[in-house]
């Protein structure tokens, strides 16, 4: 995350640096000071005066309070304008309309639902440039997160419920994100590529999509959804706009049987 | 100049006693100081629970929920067994206290009794209402309410154990010092079981059954 | 009739855990046939598995501490080794199933049975001393608790050999922890071990708690109080009022896994993440119990070896208990990525940022204890030093965690792990090994070798940072924790390095182990017999080393802060006219018994076998029945003994 390529990836960058430089004041000389007094006062320098009965001085209790406390309350002032305006499901200023894409993760790859377009995607996710995506995320087995560094925030997928983030991609070119939550054994390998691409390319891949990629129906759902890893990329077309909804749905009711162990 | 360590009495300390400087505490306050922070425990152990039920109470996977199922009648007599089951408890170690040891065992019967009472009827609840598929099992709301007043019975069950062994221990053994401070620890247990049934009654049972 | 139990419970054809098996076992049977060889055991049961001593105690819960260690860093070592391997397309040598059981006993280990026993252990072999008193509140369930501890760590190992352990990470969240999803032992294991030595632990702390508010040296005033014991009163309030939230937590957990209940299944309307902030409720306040008597060692061991006394006391004793309060209400940091929404996780934040304050206070007022001060380089001291220096940058990337927004790119990476073994290693590991040096003469009776201690200091300090320094660039540089193999190559050279730091602990540790070996075996050159090697401030010091059971043959009158220190301002010592006869608790075979049962209870358990659980249970219940039937026994010691013992110990430590 230190190589941005996004607008939340970036404020998020700005905030780190920052707040690190803030305390930096404060925890250099403390160090500096730890080390030097150590190594001054030391037992064999008789040069060092010793006051061992000198235990109080309110002139320095008033200082060693106020240090931490204007530190804190500059950060805290960086903590409450950050965590609003960089509040996931906050939707990002920008001239081009949102394109939307549920996000669900499965043991152990991710699908990505285009509902609009009605087209889907394993492990691999196609965005146009420049352009806000509201990502509206679950699970449909166990906790996982979904993180694309350079693009900014994770957020947490959890089952039976929903989750919302809003990321941009600023430039074209290929992030790769992952699952930054441990789900099980094939965890590892919950690894996609973010495609961000020209809006005529994302055209073209939409148009290619709808028309050659194989449908999503229940039965290839239902092969998705068991337990496997490695699953290579795959794309798919005629995907019910309503399939989110019902995995959040189902995902509450008790599963077939339980997971298959490798 | 010398200085003593210390003598073993420990005279006239004056204004240290005022802030806690007046040396170890007798047995008795320190048994029952220990006992109470463990009883605070509990409650916090408790309050887990309580808050679980809270935010589970109204998953009732298209369940029964407590509107339906609980019948406040009932309830209210287990209050009335478990509270009176308190003050007999009470009246139980006012009697060892003052060596009236039939008036303690007769008190200490009657709170037995009444103890039984109260987990007999939340047997008998509970087993209603697994028998009308709303077992533990059913939904979230059902699993925590279970679970809570279940802890609260398990509770009073071992209450009753303990009870039954304090009166064997006084039979047997009198009501010598380390026993009358057992007993002072048993009505602590059993008074603070009342006011977790209190808290209970009025969150589970009275708010569900709205 | 087994339940669950089978032969192929037992790893035959999986040779990593088959080899670890054979070599635990082989330990085991070696040290017991060696106790037995040599004639031990009835030494073994009187002084040490039946005593209510709190120094034996104490001795024995560091003990644990440093043996399961060596377990803990077993794993830390394999865990590293595989990353600096599985880079790109390799796959290492530990395929997931096994590498997800590593890291999550490496974290169960490190917590619950190295870092807690080690706190709780010093915390029990001093407290009573500082305070001036004989012994904790109640001495039998003091030992129960360390016995329920012990039971736990020995569940968790003989996961090792029957069967497997969690593959969940060290807090088992749901639904990954259900049995829909983990329907194996493993979980069960992880639970039972936890909630069998969270009850000691419970125990302990009402203990601790109770002794330090109700049994003090007569004149000692609250202000009066080593701030040891503060932070000691502080962590076990903590204890008192966190571990029950984990004992109803992990219960709830069971009963989804054992009756089908759906407190946080996915199905029947159960809810994960109310297991999450319950855990963490719980979670928050264990690290500050951890880190509250590190703080204390580091005050006392400050002081001491400055020759002064400890700057700010007022303030110290102000922060610890605002850092005990504040640590209640800073839990949902651990979540920030839930999506709780900005005004939460801001509040959240800010409170988390608050509790930087007294602890930054504290570091000011230790520096100022070391300002114009007469600093002594014993052993101790350079874990100080060491703690200072390293723990402000775990704090610094802390504050940094604090910030939401930070937190939405560092939350999981192994930025965040290098932060929490940053704060645990520099602050508590620091802390129990500054301990560990600073009150083992007061222990044993004599000092240990100095030279391998620094050795020891040296190797954990440098090994920390190039353990750990390297896993903060590459959690900024996109890594999450918990990976088996990673497919970018830029990563791998920081985890080499990381490897080669976990290696230069490794010889810290070896260091450790060979300093208690020559010191044992020079112990007659170490010998320390005024029972005051240090030119202590505090009560403990005015004791011989080994203090005799009953501490004190006189209770000290205390009449100020740093009550030794005073003491010995106002002239020599001379024994008193008269003494008192005093009563001293026999043993109690009743810890280790409980104990037994607890574990064949747990492993019943564990295993579905009914009938076994059925019967540990009451035999357990039957123990505290039969316990509590007979009478407490205790032992007179009279008032012409003591006084013989102190005419000797005063004339052994006056110099020659």
């Amino acid at each position: 995350m230190l190589d941005p390529q996004g607008p939340i990836a970036s404020a998020e960058r700005l905030i780190l640096l920052n707040a690190t430089a803030i305390m930096l004041v404060v925890v250099v000389p403390v160090i500096i000071l730890t080390l030097a007094f150590a190594w001054w006062y030391r037992a064999s320098n008789k040069r060092s005066i010793y006051s061992p009965d000198w235990s109080y001085s309110g002139h320095i209790e008033l200082v060693v309070w106020s240090i931490p406390a204007m530190v804190v309350i500059l950060l805290a002032g960086v903590a409450w304008t950050g965590s609003h305006l960089l509040d996931p499901p906050r939707a990002l200023k920008s001239a081009a309309t949102p394109i939307r894409i549920e996000v669900v993760s499965l043991d152990w790859k991710w699908l990505f639902i285009y509902p609009d377009q009605r087209v889907a995607a394993i492990n691999d996710l196609v965005v146009p440039a420049g352009t806000p995506v509201e990502f509206m995320l679950t699970s449909a087995t166990v906790m996982n997160s979904f993180f694309v560094p350079q693009l900014g925030s994770q957020i947490y997928t959890m089952p039976g419920m929903t989750t919302r983030l809003n990321l941009m991609a600023d430039h074209p070119g290929d992030y790769p994100g992952l699952s930054a939550h441990f789900s099980g054994d094939g965890f590892s390998d919950m690894r996609f590529m973010v495609h961000a691409v020209p809006e005529s390319e994302f055209s073209s891949w939409l148009t290619r999509t709808q028309g050659e990629a194989t449908a999503l129906d229940a039965d290839a759902y239902s092969q998705l959804a068991r337990a496997g890893s490695n699953t290579p990329v795959q794309t798919y077309s005629g995907v019910d706009p309503m399939l989110f909804e019902h995995i959040v749905q189902t995902t509450a009711q008790p599963l077939a049987a339980p997971r298959q162990e490798d | 100049m010398s200085a003593e360590i210390g003598t073993a009495e420990f005279p006239g300390l004056g204004t240290t006693m005022a802030r806690g400087g007046e040396g170890p505490a007798p047995v008795r306050i320190v048994v029952a100081y220990g006992f109470w922070i463990f009883l605070l425990s509990d409650i916090i152990m408790f309050s887990a629970l309580f808050a679980s039920y809270a935010v589970l109470s109204g998953q009732t996977a298209g369940g029964p929920s407590g509107r339906e199922l609980f019948e406040l009648r009932h309830v209210g007599i287990e209050t009335l067994c478990l509270l009176f089951s308190s003050y007999t408890c009470g009246l139980g170690v006012l009697a060892v206290e003052h060596r009236r040891l039939r008036g303690f065992y007769a008190a200490f019967a009657l709170t037995f009794v009444l103890g039984a009472a109260f987990l007999g009827l939340e047997l008998s609840e509970f087993a209603g209402m697994v028998a009308r598929g709303a077992g533990p099992s059913r939904s979230a709301f059902l699993s925590a309410f279970f679970s809570l007043v279940g802890l609260h019975g398990a509770h009073v069950s071992a209450g009753l154990l303990w009870l039954t062994f304090m009166v064997a221990q006084t039979a047997v053994r009198g009501p010598r010092d380390f026993v009358r401070r057992r007993l002072l620890c048993f009505s602590l247990f059993w008074h603070a079981l009342d006011i977790i049934w209190v808290a209970l009654l009025t969150l589970v049972y009275l708010m569900g059954a709205h | 009739m087994f339940g669950k139990l089978s032969w192929a419970a037992i790893p035959f054809n999986q040779p990593i855990p088959m080899a670890a098996s054979l070599m635990v076992i082989v330990g085991v049977l070696v040290v017991l046939g060696l106790v037995t060889w040599k004639g031990w055991w009835p030494y073994l049961w009187r002084e040490w598995l039946t005593s209510v001593d709190h120094k034996r105690i104490g001795v024995m819960y560091v003990l644990l501490a440093l043996v399961l260690l060596l377990r803990g860093f077993a794993d830390a070592i394999m865990m590293r080794s595989q990353l600096a391997l599985a880079a790109g397309g390799a796959q290492g040598y530990l395929p997931p199933e096994h590498y997800d059981q590593i890291f999550t006993a490496h974290g169960t280990i490190m917590i619950f049975f190295v870092a807690m026993p080690f706190v709780v252990g010093l915390m029990n072999f001093v407290v009573p001393l500082q305070l001036g008193v004989r012994d904790v509140a109640f001495p039998v369930l003091n030992a129960i608790s360390f016995w329920l501890t012990a039971s736990g760590a020995l569940l968790v190992n003989i996961s090792l050999v029957v069967g497997e352990f969690a593959r969940t990470g060290w807090l088992a969240y749901p639904p990954l922890s259900e049995l829909q999803f983990s329907p194996g032992v493993g979980v069960d294991y992880y639970l039972w071990a936890l909630e069998i030595s969270g009850i000691g632990t419970l125990l302990a702390g009402i203990n601790l708690v109770t002794t330090i508010l109700k049994m003090r040296a007569p004149g000692m005033t609250y202000m009066r109080m080593p701030v040891f014991c503060w932070t000691a009163l502080a962590a076990n309030m903590l204890i008192v009022a966190a571990f029950p939230i984990l004992t109803a937590t992990f219960g709830m957990l069971l009963l989804d896994r054992y009756v089908g209940m759906h407190f946080f299944t996915n199905d029947g309307g159960g809810n994960m993440m109310l297991f999450i902030n319950l855990i963490w409720a719980w979670g928050h306040p264990e690290v500050y119990i951890l880190i509250l008597p590190a703080f204390g060692v580091f005050s006392e061991v400050i002081a001491t070896f400055s020759g002064k006394a400890l700057f700010g006391y007022r303030s110290m004793v102000l922060a610890t208990l605002a850092i005990c309060v504040l640590s209640f209400t800073v839990w949902l940091h651990h979540f920030f990525t839930m999506g709780a929404g900005a005004d939460v996780n801001a509040f959240f934040g800010i409170m988390s940022m608050i509790i930087a304050i007294p602890t930054g206070v504290k570091v000011f007022n230790w520096l100022f204890t070391l300002y114009r001060g007469r600093v002594r380089y014993e052993v101790p001291v350079l874990w100080a030093i060491g703690f200072m220096v390293t723990f402000v940058i775990g704090g610094l990337t802390g504050v940094l965690l604090a910030v939401p927004p930070a937190d939405f790119v560092l939350h999981n990476s192994l930025f965040l792990v290098a932060h929490f073994h940053n704060v645990i290693i520099g602050g508590v590991l620091f802390g129990g090994m500054a301990g560990y040096a600073y009150w083992f003469p007061k222990a044993f009776g004599f000092t240990l070798d100095r030279r391998l201690g620094a050795v020891s200091f040296w190797c954990w300090l440098i090994g920390f940072y190039l353990a750990f320094m390297p896993l903060y660039i590459v959690g900024l540089m996109g890594m999450t924790r918990r990976m088996q193999h990673y497919a970018d190559l830029r990563w791998q050279p920081y985890l080499i390095v990381a490897e080669v730091g976990a290696i230069v602990i490794l010889c810290g540790i070896v260091a450790t182990i060979a300093q208690l070996v020559v010191s044992i075996r020079r112990r007659e050159q170490h010998r320390d017999r005024t029972g005051d090697p240090w030119n202590g401030r505090t009560l403990e010091w005015s004791t011989a080393s080994p203090p005799p059971e009953y501490n004190f043959a006189a209770l000290p009158r205390v009449q100020s802060l740093d009550a030794f220190w005073a003491l010995k301002q106002r002239g020599p010592v001379v024994p008193a006219e008269h003494y008192e006869s005093i009563e001293v608790p026999s043993n109690s075979p009743n810890g280790f018994v409980t104990a037994f049962f607890a574990v064949v209870t747990g492993f019943a358990l564990i295993w579905h076998i009914g009938w076994l659980a059925i019967l540990g249970l009451a035999c357990a219940a039957l123990t505290l029945v039969a316990f509590g039937w007979m009478e407490r026994i205790e032992k007179e010691v009279s008032g012409e003994q003591l006084a013989a013992a102190e005419r000797t110990r005063l004339q052994q430590a006056t110099p020659a």
